[in-house]
């Protein structure tokens, strides 16, 4: 079943907020192997300038499935649960670190939906505020939905190399 | 910010210091609860094999993720990190059911120099001697 492009240009912004701790940032620092001690040791951040410990900079992309993995999950999207999705690209950018006691709320845009041979994908836009609006965080990935596109003809030609093996380097 | 490596000190092509990261499936298992996503080719082989992976693959966010830590380790404040962006997580990175786990050769160099003292990173992994991101980059604030 093909994926529903009428979702290009909409936006979800959940009114939760995700409240960042120590404890979580620690729990994630050491998930990912990054011990940094900024992210464990709130002695370590102050000796960096910091006024406490500074989550690592991969922690923003958490929040996609923390709100829920809009638009992944919304019945309306058309993803069944099978086959299975895969990260095709991603850009974090940080206008600061993200820090304990920080009130993060994420609304996410659908920018742009395509297909591609057998496959689709969608690039989506999430931005990452504070509740008190100050801009943190901008996380844009890119989505391939394996083998969802409703095909047009099968032609006897050699088919194309899958997308995401794809080995040329830009 | 205090970041080690200074702007004056780098110029085009000065690299990082290579590291090698190990990924076994308890580090996959541990990402996949931090960061709630239990995409099942990311911890079920059965799964990663009906839709055509060689085994269970590691995220690509979690490589990504590898890339930049040896980064900001090199760099000395991870808060010195702007962006970071990976073009195309061109291959898999497959970690076998055993006690070694895949090896993953993390590299990089400056591609260029940006002012405000900030430099932009190309990031390279290595997985069994291929690329497994395409146009990965960082940009980092120097001291």
């Amino acid at each position: 079943m093909a994926l529903n492009h009428d979702f290009v240009g909409r936006t979800h912004a959940p009114d939760e907020v995700y409240e960042v701790s120590r404890e979580k940032i620690r729990d994630y620092a050491v998930a990912t192997g990054d011990t940094h001690p900024v992210y464990l040791d709130p002695e370590a951040a102050r000796a960096l300038g910091h006024p406490d410990v500074i989550a690592p900079p991969s922690f923003a992309v958490m929040l996609f499935f923390r709100f829920g993995g809009w638009p992944l999950y919304d019945p309306e999207f058309g993803k069944r649960k099978e086959p299975v999705c895969v990260h095709r690209a991603q850009r974090v950018e940080h206008q600061r670190p993200i820090r304990p006691g920080d009130r993060l709320v994420q609304s996410t845009t659908v920018d742009d939906m395509s297909v591609m041979g057998e496959h689709e994908q969608w690039v989506m836009t999430h931005r990452i505020s504070t509740v008190d609006g100050e801009h943190v965080c901008t996380v844009v990935n890119t989505i391939l939905s394996r083998g969802t596109a409703a095909l047009p003809r099968q032609t006897p030609t050699a088919p194309a190399p899958a997308p995401e093996l794809q080995t040329q380097e830009v | 910010m205090a970041a080690r490596i200074a702007y004056a000190d780098v110029e085009v092509g000065t690299e990082m210091p290579a590291r090698d990261i190990t990924v076994q499936r308890i580090d996959l298992l541990r990402y996949c609860g931090a960061c709630s996503d239990y995409t099942m080719t990311h911890w079920n082989e059965r799964v990663a094999k009906s839709v055509g992976l060689p085994d269970v693959i590691a995220h690509g966010t979690y490589t990504i993720a590898a890339a930049v830590r040896v980064l900001t380790d090199w760099v000395g404040d991870p808060s010195a990190l702007v962006e970071y962006s990976v073009r195309r997580f061109t291959r898999p990175v497959v970690v076998p059911d055993d006690d070694i786990g895949a090896t993953v050769r993390i590299s990089g160099a400056v591609e260029r120099l940006l002012d405000g003292n900030r430099a932009q990173i190309r990031l390279r992994a290595r997985f069994e001697g291929l690329e497994v991101m395409s146009g990965a980059r960082a940009v980092v604030r120097l001291a």
